[in-house]
């Protein structure tokens, strides 16, 4: 097992390492000038050309692409993610405003959608091809296709501005009013949780259902166990495994989601920050987001992977 | 009491006589939901292909008189802010999602088969290098992917196309890794090697048409996350630009008359589900008829 988590655990900082070289290359092999990245174009106008070779010189974009590939990474490591073009204002603190937001509502939306996925998906396989299972089937097929900016629109329109239950959009921290924050993230959470929810109703299913066919089940049943022990103790436990390789995708498009999901509900977290950068050509915002999200994904993925070998030891020898 | 043997009558192990052709379509167009997939998305490349004969008004014609009309016989599904009708609209969008659908995935197929197979076959540094490198694409959400390269290409139809065949191309790369690892064992690999087979033939002629199946059932159901994605970056006003008529910036555009005319946001969305619901179905329907192993690995 040691051997397996320090194999995995190398692997993943090569990825981490490639992801940053990526991340820096996309950016320095713009066509251009990288004096764009520092400066905005109505600035690069007005600025004489010895104020731009000073700035150039200043900020190593004379010197060769490994060594900028160095003292950015060094950079980074120390949590310097350079300056933001249109808020002059440094990217690493301009991120660690917004990443709670988003770690509020994307972990809140992480578990509604794995414990009522995971529930309904042991709900259908028990009662398979009964109404409820078909009418769950159903929602989950819709679920995975709905467009979740769409669906927050919607339910603006049906719980904000028809029924009046709920705030349009907007984020006030938990700390000032928890009471008008629940009502805010409700809907932002909901969306965020609608596909993964899905994708985890139709896959524990599937593999409740196989695993329902096994041997040691029938074993079970003829010991005269209870329907609810062989479901939870026995079958869940062995169905659930391929629903944790799935939680790891999730994350990703939980993060993903999170982009439209923030933008539809006017939410100032990193998803809203990625849009706003890439609307306004801030590269180094859009750099800093991208490193970041990248990074937690490696991270959450080394964590599922590791507890994936742990409960099938059978992954630990491939 | 003596044992008894068992009578054999009856059970002749006779291999069912099914035409492998027949079985495909039975099992695939068995369930009835994976029919109206097919049917929808007949339905809908019909509508694409011939949008300026169906769209019952010019899509891109304003006509102020009509801004903002409900409902009505005259006007299927209301008008927006400039009076343009809103079904000619969508009609139009089913070419832009069609579009980015077919290419982005057949860009990210290409990409990914070929790298797939080179990683599967080679081995080695090859494998080491291409893999871990598709396991760092991986890393970035599709949409942020999508994002990051838009922002260095620039917007527009070409570039969305682009950056959403970057995005999706390591799925691809991996399922054919994992086809061509597991075909390379095969009997009739060795054979072709040891009468002199160069590698790009046995690449080309023997490993590759073994590997499509799963190919096959993986493009058809990242047509539906593709066009998703396409109307996600089309409503954050990233993608096709305007006033090209998309189905996301169709959303987005609808979204500022909420209160007065839901239906504007309403409808578009629901083509988005229709689209993209018919594709997923077709796909599991495929994956069953070609190889129901395949369940739970796509």
């Amino acid at each position: 097992m040691t051997a397996y988590i320090f194999r995995r655990f190398l692997q993943a900082l090569f990825v981490l390492l490639l992801v940053s070289i990526i991340v820096f290359l996309a950016l320095r092999l713009l066509p251009g000038d990288p004096i764009y990245l520092l400066l905005t174009s109505e600035e690069v106008q007005i600025k004489t050309e010895e104020e731009i070779r000073v700035l150039r010189h200043e900020n190593g974009l004379d010197r060769s692409l490994v060594i900028q590939y160095y003292t950015w990474l060094t950079g980074v490591l120390r949590g310097d993610f350079g300056t933001s073009l249109r808020f002059h204002f440094s990217v690493g603190a301009l991120m660690l405003e917004r990443i709670p937001l988003t770690l509020h509502l994307g972990i809140l939306a992480f578990i509604l959608a794995h414990l009522a996925g995971i529930v309904a998906g042991v709900i259908c396989a028990v009662r398979r091809g009964k109404w409820l299972d078909t009418a769950v089937t159903v929602f989950a097929n819709i679920g995975i296709t709905v467009p979740v900016f769409w669906l927050g629109i919607m339910m603006i329109y049906l719980f904000a501005l028809y029924l009046n239950w709920l705030p349009v959009m907007g984020y006030t921290s938990p700390f000032d009013n928890f009471w008008l924050n629940t009502r805010q993230i409700i809907m932002p959470v909901i969306c965020l949780a609608i596909m993964p929810m899905a994708s985890t109703t139709r896959q524990t299913r599937s593999s409740m259902l196989e695993v329902m066919h096994q041997d040691y089940i029938r074993t079970a049943w003829s010991k005269g166990l209870k329907e609810r022990v062989i479901i939870i103790r026995h079958a869940l436990k062995n169905g659930l495994i391929p629903v944790l390789t799935l939680a790891g995708l999730h994350l990703s498009s939980i993060i993903g989601g999170s982009v439209l999901v923030e933008t539809v509900f006017n939410i100032p977290g990193m998803g809203r920050l990625a849009v706003y950068s890439v609307l306004n050509r801030d590269y180094q915002v859009t750099q800093g987001v991208t490193v970041i999200v990248a990074a937690a994904i490696i991270l959450v993925n080394l964590v599922v992977d590791i507890s994936y070998g742990w409960l099938d030891p059978r992954v630990r020898y491939r | 009491m003596a044992e008894t043997e068992r009578p054999v009558t009856g059970i002749l192990e006779i291999p069912p006589r099914i035409n492998e052709f027949r079985r495909f379509t039975r099992v695939f167009l068995g369930r009835k939901v994976v029919l109206f997939g097919v049917v929808v998305i007949v339905i809908f490349l019909i509508t694409a292909a011939f949008a300026p004969l169906i769209a019952p008004y010019d899509p891109y014609k304003p006509d102020l008189a009509n801004f903002l009309a409900s409902p009505s016989s005259a006007h299927l599904l209301g008008t927006d802010n400039f009076g343009r009708d809103t079904l000619s609209r969508i009609i139009y969008g089913t070419r832009i999602s069609l579009m980015v659908g077919v290419i982005a995935v057949g860009i990210a197929a290409t990409t990914g088969m070929i790298l797939g197979l080179i990683a599967g076959y080679f081995g080695g540094w090859r494998y080491t290098i291409i893999m871990r490198l598709m396991d760092a694409l991986m890393a970035f959400p599709m949409i942020l992917l999508a994002l990051l390269i838009t922002s260095l290409l620039g917007g527009g139809l070409v570039n969305v196309m682009i950056a959403l065949g970057i995005a999706l191309m390591p799925g691809y790369a991996r399922i054919m890794c994992g086809q061509v690892l597991s075909i390379r064992e095969n009997d009739y690999v060795l054979a072709g090697k040891s009468m002199g087979a160069s590698d790009l033939r046995m690449m080309l002629r023997h490993i590759f048409p073994n590997s499509l199946p799963p190919i096959l059932v993986m493009i058809t159901m990242m047509m539906g996350t593709t066009i998703l994605a396409e109307a996600g970056l089309s409503y954050l006003g990233i993608g096709v630009e305007l006033p090209t008529a998309t189905w996301g910036g169709l959303i987005n555009e609808g979204y500022q008359y909420l209160i007065s005319n839901p239906i504007l946001s309403f409808a578009p969305g629901i083509a988005i589900m229709v689209v993209v619901f018919s594709f997923n179905m077709v796909g599991d329907g495929l994956r069953d008829a070609i190889d129901p192993r395949l369940r739970g690995i796509l």
